[in-house]
């Protein structure tokens, strides 16, 4: 029986079809693992199905039953739960009175006068808790408790709460490997029991430890079911079936190559040993005149090197030498200097001050050095009102004055101005993270080719992105990380998306990689 | 003789300390539910006031306290739409609270009475003598020399407490001091509840403010509360946002101004002035000894909006 049907769900962000007529069947009392790249509509398909967001057109079935899921009220009341990466617990709270918060019987008098009953709560909680093995202590303060059990209480309080169909979305990202394994533990267990669980992941051995069935994503529609069961038992149905999930996933579409390779010459960044966070020590050199591309999924380390190459991480361990220069103890402000600059991949905290002008914004970095400062206590407003406007036009930046604050923007153009200002820089190198997100095709493009112009007159790239696609187009050569390591390095115009995708969920390398 | 002394003084110190205890426990309830509330101040002037002035209309002290209380509510209100509803500053907000509550009310005693700073004399609330407990030799004159309204502060202590911390209702109002966004996803409404809470904190101080007028003076002067808002938040604080340790941080304030006045009326050895700082100086040196910044709800000051 189906626990869930979704028929043809379709839901549109501006341009963008984040769900293109999707059709998903997930059996009662089975494991679904949904799969796909980042922004592939997971996400958006799983908020529909927690009545977070309302799809444009398309229709729910629970159990057989068409629903209407207005509020995330209506899916808890349909019995669809869902732990989210980001926790919603108080965590100066016990685990009991987070799962009895909200939730007693009785009207408002009721709930001012009667002795709320934790003890009895405590009982029950300590019962489900071996049941399915969750082993959390009932009484313990959430604030002591590490990621995995306070991911545990998360599922414990979906539970509570009557969920008989669970989501779960990446719920290993922050996990350590036996954390994640007292998870699955959980998951077994609950599925056992008759709970449905869907599964939203892009690491494929946990697809195929957990999963009965998978379907696969791309670009908002559905791509590709697959049923794991054969692939439990056979080792080489499994490769053969992890080969094709991958491919399903990022697409067959050769992704388009570099027009011009570049010449690579000095090294203007070396990084000997360098670790911090979840960055394990790791050597890595870009030459002046190439792109590194570095591709992987989310939260394999990309934060932490950035962070690092900028200056606001403190490194555990190694060593940076910036175009010749040790920078390894210096902070952003000396490495700019050096020739650094930087597109944030959060633009919100990271590359604009939300409250000032454009032109405000466009002087970043730029307050201490002439042009715009005449020495130390003045800095022209009417150079930096210039500079704005150059930029604004030499980057198609819809405006409209410069005065304006930078949230009269788009997203879109708040990132074109962001762009243009680290290329004024006139940078040694370039640390580009995901610097085309939020820009549509053309936008896209011209950064792509201000990138390459850069790289062309002697500067070094470092291309951190989500999307494989851009990062096979455009870079020279590329690493991919996982598990904050470099897992594989391969030249742009030799590189195979397939083997890319293997790298990157860390799926294990069938013969045709080897 | 000397024993009578001392149990004047333990009167004393209790007559001193109601005046705190009740707008303590409305500063707790609302900092728990998340809203600093640092307009207790200006909440007790206006119940001062309210009840001075309902008092003197109608020659009934027990109205003028029911008149209190709803002005104090009323200022918790108008505090609960600027934090709560509008999500104004809380610091900028209360203020505004505090110079209103002090601006008014002294504006209004010529308007009611016509005469300046000072209202006429009233009826205040007359003690209430235990049956048995007043005979009992030695305590049994505190329990001739205390009002329906110093019961009340401690029976009021209780039932906070109660609610706050054994009921689910006090289970939702902290979790959305703590973690209004966890509170909001266990589908708390939050807004309500802070505008609840802070509305009630209004009332609490309006009975520590009409306390000095009804009970303990008799009368109501522009600005009679001479800082004890700010006293009664800093045993809150001091007390760590609990119920019990605040209610004995506001009898240890009470002490020490009572010893105070006894110091200065059995010696000349210390400068008044100086006596007369000593609970504050005894709140500023517990404020910046015993008080980590932990203890404070972790939401608290901070408004709440659904992203």
């Amino acid at each position: 029986m189906a626990a869930i049907r979704l028929i043809g769900v379709t839901k549109t962000y501006g341009q963008v079809r984040a769900n293109d007529d999707v059709h998903l069947t997930v059996e009662a009392g089975s494991v679904h693992g949904l799969l796909g790249e980042n922004g592939a509509g997971k996400s958006t398909l799983m908020k529909i199905l927690f009545g977070m967001t309302r799809p444009d057109a398309g229709s729910v079935e629970v159990d057989g039953v068409p629903v209407r899921l207005r509020s995330s009220a209506d899916a808890v009341t349909a019995g669809i739960g869902m732990v989210q990466q980001h926790f919603s617990l108080v965590e100066s709270y016990t685990v009991t009175e987070n799962l009895v918060l909200g939730r007693s019987p009785g009207g408002p008098l009721r709930r001012l006068t009667h002795r709320l009953d934790l003890d009895g709560a405590a009982q029950q909680v300590t019962e489900m808790s071996d049941r399915f093995g969750f082993r959390i202590d009932p009484h313990a303060r959430v604030s002591t408790l590490a990621v995995g059990a306070r991911q545990r209480v998360e599922i414990l309080k979906a539970l509570w709460s009557g969920t008989r169909i669970l989501i779960l979305d990446e719920p290993t990202a922050a996990l350590a490997p036996p954390e994640a394994a007292e998870l699955f533990t959980v998951l077994r267990r609950l599925r056992d029991d008759g709970t449905t669980i869907i599964l939203i992941s892009h690491k494929m051995p946990e697809v195929f430890d957990l999963c009965d069935r998978v379907s696969v994503l791309r670009d908002g529609r559905v791509v590709g079911h697959r049923d794991l069961g054969p692939a439990h038992a056979d080792e080489s149905a499994r490769r053969r079936l992890e080969a094709e999930l991958v491919r399903l996933m990022i697409g067959r579409d050769q992704p388009e190559r570099p027009h011009r390779p570049g010449e690579p010459g000095e090294p203007v960044l070396v990084a000997r040993n360098l670790g911090g966070g979840r960055l394990h020590p790791t050597d890595l050199t870009v030459h002046a005149g190439e792109i590194l591309g570095v591709a992987g999924v989310e939260g394999n380390g990309q934060t932490e090197l950035v962070e690092l190459l900028v200056g606001v991480r403190r490194a555990d361990s190694g060593t940076i030498e910036l175009d010749g220069h040790d920078v390894t103890r210096t902070g952003p402000g000396v490495r700019l200097r050096h020739g650094l600059a930087h597109i944030a991949e959060d633009r919100h905290t990271a590359a604009v001050a939300e409250r000032m002008s454009i032109a405000a914004n466009t002087a970043l970095g730029f307050t201490d050095t002439p042009p715009l400062a005449r020495g130390r206590w003045w800095l022209s407003a009417k150079r930096t009102a210039r500079l704005a406007d150059a930029l604004i036009r030499r980057h198609a930046v819809r405006a409209g004055t410069t005065s304006d604050p930078v949230t009269s923007l788009s997203g879109g153009n708040q990132q074109k101005l962001v762009v243009g200002r680290e290329l004024a820089r006139a940078p040694r190198l370039m640390l580009a993270v995901q610097p085309t997100r939020g820009l549509d095709v053309g936008a896209a493009g011209a950064v792509h080719e201000a990138l390459l112009a850069l790289r062309d007159a002697g500067a070094g790239v470092l291309l951190v992105s989500l999307d494989l696609t851009e990062v096979m187009s455009v870079s020279d050569r590329i690493i991919v990380l996982s598990g904050g390591r470099i897992v594989g390095e391969t030249p742009a115009r030799d590189a195979d998306p397939d083997l890319l995708g293997i790298w990157m969920t860390g799926a294990r390398p069938t013969e045709a990689a080897a | 003789m000397n024993d009578l002394l001392t149990m004047a003084v333990v009167v004393s110190a209790l007559h001193l300390a109601v005046p705190l205890i009740y707008p303590a426990l409305g500063g707790l309830i609302s900092e728990r539910s998340g809203v600093m509330n640092i307009g207790l101040e200006g909440m007790m002037l206006v119940g001062a006031f309210t009840g001075t002035a309902f008092a003197y209309a109608t020659g009934s002290p027990w109205l003028g306290l029911l008149a209190a209380l709803a002005g104090g509510l009323l200022a918790g209100a108008l505090l609960a739409v600027l934090c709560v509803t509008l999500r104004a500053d809380q610091v900028v907000a209360a203020t505004a609270i505090n110079l209103l509550g002090a601006g008014l009310t002294a504006a209004f005693v010529p308007i009611v009475w016509n005469v300046d700073g000072t209202s006429p004399p009233v009826h205040k609330l007359t003690a209430w003598t235990v049956p048995l407990l007043a005979d009992l030799p030695g305590i049994g004159v505190i329990f001739s020399s205390l009002t329906a309204l110093d019961y009340g502060a401690f029976l009021a202590a209780l039932a906070v407490w109660w609610v706050l911390f054994r009921t689910d209702a006090g289970l939702r109002l902290r979790a959305c001091g703590e973690s209004p966004e966890a509170a909001d996803s266990a589908g708390v409404p939050v807004l309500r509840t802070r505008f609840l809470a802070v509305t009630m904190s209004g009332a609490f101080a309006a009975a520590g403010g009409v306390y000095l007028s009804l009970v303990s003076i008799g009368l109501f002067q522009a600005s009679m509360t001479q800082g004890r808002g700010y006293l009664a938040l800093a045993a809150m604080i001091f007390g760590k946002w609990r119920v019990w340790p605040a209610l004995l941080a506001c009898l240890l304030f009470g002490l020490a101004d009572a010893v105070q006045l006894r110091l200065q009326i059995a010696s000349t050895l210390f400068p008044s002035e100086l006596l007369l700082a000593l609970p504050y100086l005894l709140a500023l040196l517990a404020l910046a000894t015993f008080v980590g910044r932990a203890s404070a709800p972790a939401a608290v000051g901070r408004p709440f909006a659904r992203t």
